[in-house]
């Protein structure tokens, strides 16, 4: 009887096991397949603060940089999401952007970034002509915040300015609108903004920085693909990155505009 | 490039920001800058021959001058705040759009005070014989004076001769200096050359020229005095037409060939430009139709003897074919630099429309405009050479 009773017991806790690792295995990966709304993902990040401690407001002799690690990016779209509530960036014009990378096995470079890629790209089909896919990955775009920016070069009346602490930004009261600046600039991260009718761009939420939190794009990203911080201190994730072994490129170096965005892991198909 | 690539343009890079408004903005300069030159050889070198037409290419070159800043205020999404870029410029860049600013005033003044020079003996005579408004915009324009003694004169011609030397190298540099606006777009392959400056001044002078040549003829015709056109003078200004153009099209075909045989990165994208949006309108009409053909064209006017006849009729048609060569070498440049996308992968698009804010009809008038008041400053400013002219040469 006790032998009996005791395989039951363990026969029962066995079948429980069992279900529970199958159905937990089940739920988890639903989890991670369905496309988690932005909203939730705003709600669960707006605790933010995590680098509070490292972001000193008042620091003017932080050298802040940004950091995109191209192999951890999932193409959520929730920065883009998060960077047009966070800065009212009209619609059909971005301040950032993420665009998608496929090569196939014949090695051609098929690029494509639909709506700045702000929908994600779970229900975009790769290009037709695509039979079998060699790599893929995303890539972020947003403003390089150049140590020797084309576009305040350029600006008639220096309404775009580098900050004492190396953000270049625009101010909307002073703009022409000329658009010098546009057509200067490498990355086609300026734009004319359909209802100021001045030019606007990334400033890397230098508002939020200034108050110690991440820029919101940074805030809402899920994997930390976007990472934000100051090079002159050493407890941040962007001096330990800066100061390893890690492989930094910055985009369209021969241009001698010397970006402090810097991307990781970054392929060199990208333009 | 990868055959079969997709093509991709950054999601702000889809369209040409600078619209038609930015291509007739170096065309009209260059007509100014171009007209002021045939002014300054008869006024400075003295070339006799351009004589009757020197105080017409003047007031030429005023008339287009006054539209310089129509299509670039036009353009600005905030054109109250135009004037900022005089008093507060970026000096810092410094900023190359800001120092137009002060080039073109500069220039705008120099201009105004040499016709008024040049002018004033002519218009107090003219206010002798007038009365009423006309009578008050001599006063104004004569400063108030009606002094007619020799000394005088005399001492107008001085600083008159002053005046169109430092005319140019002021009119030169004007614009040079549009052209470098473009040249030092580090960012875009298709204009980042030091020919740049180069080729916008030659081009400026092909069309101020031309322009002087077709109107020229043009007015004499409508206003029935085809006999008082010089054939001297219209051979005089064929001849340097045809020298300044050799050379204009010259250092444009020598740009690209230069690229195309480095043949870096940069050429295979331009390339891709040249032999795709811009086919027909740099391959066919700037380079054939307008450049080769207006080239043997102006050849022929210039070294074979032609009647007075064929001269009148073939020099102002060849003279409209370079004015357009000169607006399609505008276009080619100013929308075909930002066709070619940032993302090095393909094209921006652009297609004016007739009726919007910087579209076709816009465009139309800011080229008409300025014939009209060539034709109201005429009724203030006598176009051609009088008598009173050729008194002090005695």
């Amino acid at each position: 009887m006790n032998v009996k009773v005791t395989q039951e017991i363990i026969d029962s806790n066995r079948r429980t096991f069992i279900d529970k690792v199958i159905k937990g295995t089940i739920g988890g990966s639903l989890m991670l397949m369905i496309p988690m709304s932005s909203k939730l993902f705003g709600e669960v990040l707006s605790e933010e603060a995590t680098l509070k401690n490292t972001i000193n407001p008042m620091n003017l002799k932080a050298n802040y940089c940004f950091m995109v690690d191209v192999s951890a990016c999932i193409g959520c779209g929730n920065c883009c999401v998060a960077d047009r509530k966070e800065n009212n960036v009209p619609e059909g014009q971005y301040r950032t952007w993420v665009e998608r990378y496929v090569i196939d096995m014949m090695n051609q470079i098929y690029v494509d970034s639909p709506n700045g890629g702000e929908k994600g790209y779970a229900n975009t089909p790769l290009h037709e002509t695509i039979k079998e896919v060699k790599e893929a990955f995303f890539v972020p775009k947003l403003c390089n915040m150049c140590d020797e920016p084309s576009c305040t070069q350029v600006c008639p009346v220096a309404a775009t300015f580098t900050t004492p602490d190396g953000f270049v930004l625009v101010d909307k009261e002073h703009c022409v609108a000329c658009g010098y600046c546009i057509q200067a600039c490498p990355y086609g991260v300026r734009f004319i903004n359909e209802e100021t009718k001045t030019a606007d761009k990334c400033t890397w939420c230098y508002h939020r920085v200034r108050k110690g939190k991440l820029p919101a794009c940074v805030n809402a990203c899920p994997t930390g693909a976007r990472k934000f911080g100051d090079l002159n201190d050493p407890q941040s994730e962007v001096f330990k990155i800066y100061h390893s072994a890690s492989r930094l490129r910055v985009l369209k170096k021969d241009l001698g505009n010397e970006p402090q965005l810097y991307y990781i892991n970054l392929h060199e198909e990208v333009v | 490039m990868d055959a079969g690539m997709l093509q991709y343009v950054f999601p702000n890079d889809t369209h040409a920001h600078w619209t038609l408004m930015i291509v007739i903005y170096p065309y009209i300069t260059g007509v100014v800058a171009g007209a002021f030159i045939v002014s300054a050889l008869a006024h400075v070198f003295k070339v006799q021959s351009l004589m009757p037409v020197a105080k017409f290419a003047l007031i030429f070159a005023l008339s287009w001058l006054l539209f310089v800043t129509a299509p670039l205020l036009n353009h600005l999404g905030q054109p109250q705040r135009a004037l900022n870029m005089l008093f507060t410029p970026n000096y810092v860049g410094p900023s190359m759009m800001a120092g137009f600013g002060y080039i073109y005033m500069s220039y705008s003044i120099l201009l105004i005070f040499e016709i008024l020079i040049i002018y004033r003996y002519e218009l107090v005579l003219l206010k002798e014989r007038s009365n009423g408004l006309k009578k008050v915009i001599y006063d104004v324009l004569t400063l108030w004076t009606n002094d007619k003694s020799i000394e005088g004169r005399k001492f107008d011609h001085k600083v008159a001769f002053v005046l169109a030397a430092i005319g140019i190298p002021l009119a030169s540099s004007l614009h040079g200096y549009v052209g470098f606006i473009f040249g030092a777009v580090k960012t875009v392959e298709w204009w980042f050359t030091p020919l740049m400056p180069i080729i916008f001044l030659l081009s400026a002078s092909v069309s101020g020229i031309a322009g002087m040549i077709l109107f020229y003829i043009l007015i004499k015709k409508f206003t029935n005095k085809v006999d008082e056109i010089q054939t001297d003078t219209i051979k005089t200004l064929v001849k340097l037409l045809w020298t300044f153009f050799i050379f204009d099209f010259l250092f444009e075909m020598l740009e690209i060939a230069v690229h195309a045989y480095g043949g870096t990165q940069g050429w295979h994208h331009v390339s891709g430009l040249l032999s795709g949006p811009l086919a027909w309108s740099f391959w066919t009409m700037q380079v054939t139709t307008l450049s080769i053909i207006p080239f043997f064209i102006l050849g022929y006017l210039s070294l074979v003897k032609v009647s007075r006849k064929v001269l009148l009729i073939v020099a102002p048609i060849v003279s409209l074919m370079l004015l357009i060569q000169v607006l399609f070498m505008r276009w080619n440049v100013v929308i075909g630099g930002q066709l070619l996308a940032k993302s090095e992968r393909g094209f921006a698009t652009y297609h004016p429309l007739m009726f919007e804010k910087e579209g076709i009809l816009v465009t139309a008038i800011m080229l008409i405009a300025p014939i009209v008041t060539l034709w109201l400053l005429s009724k203030i400013f006598p176009l051609w050479e009088s008598p009173c002219d050729k008194e002090l040469l005695h």
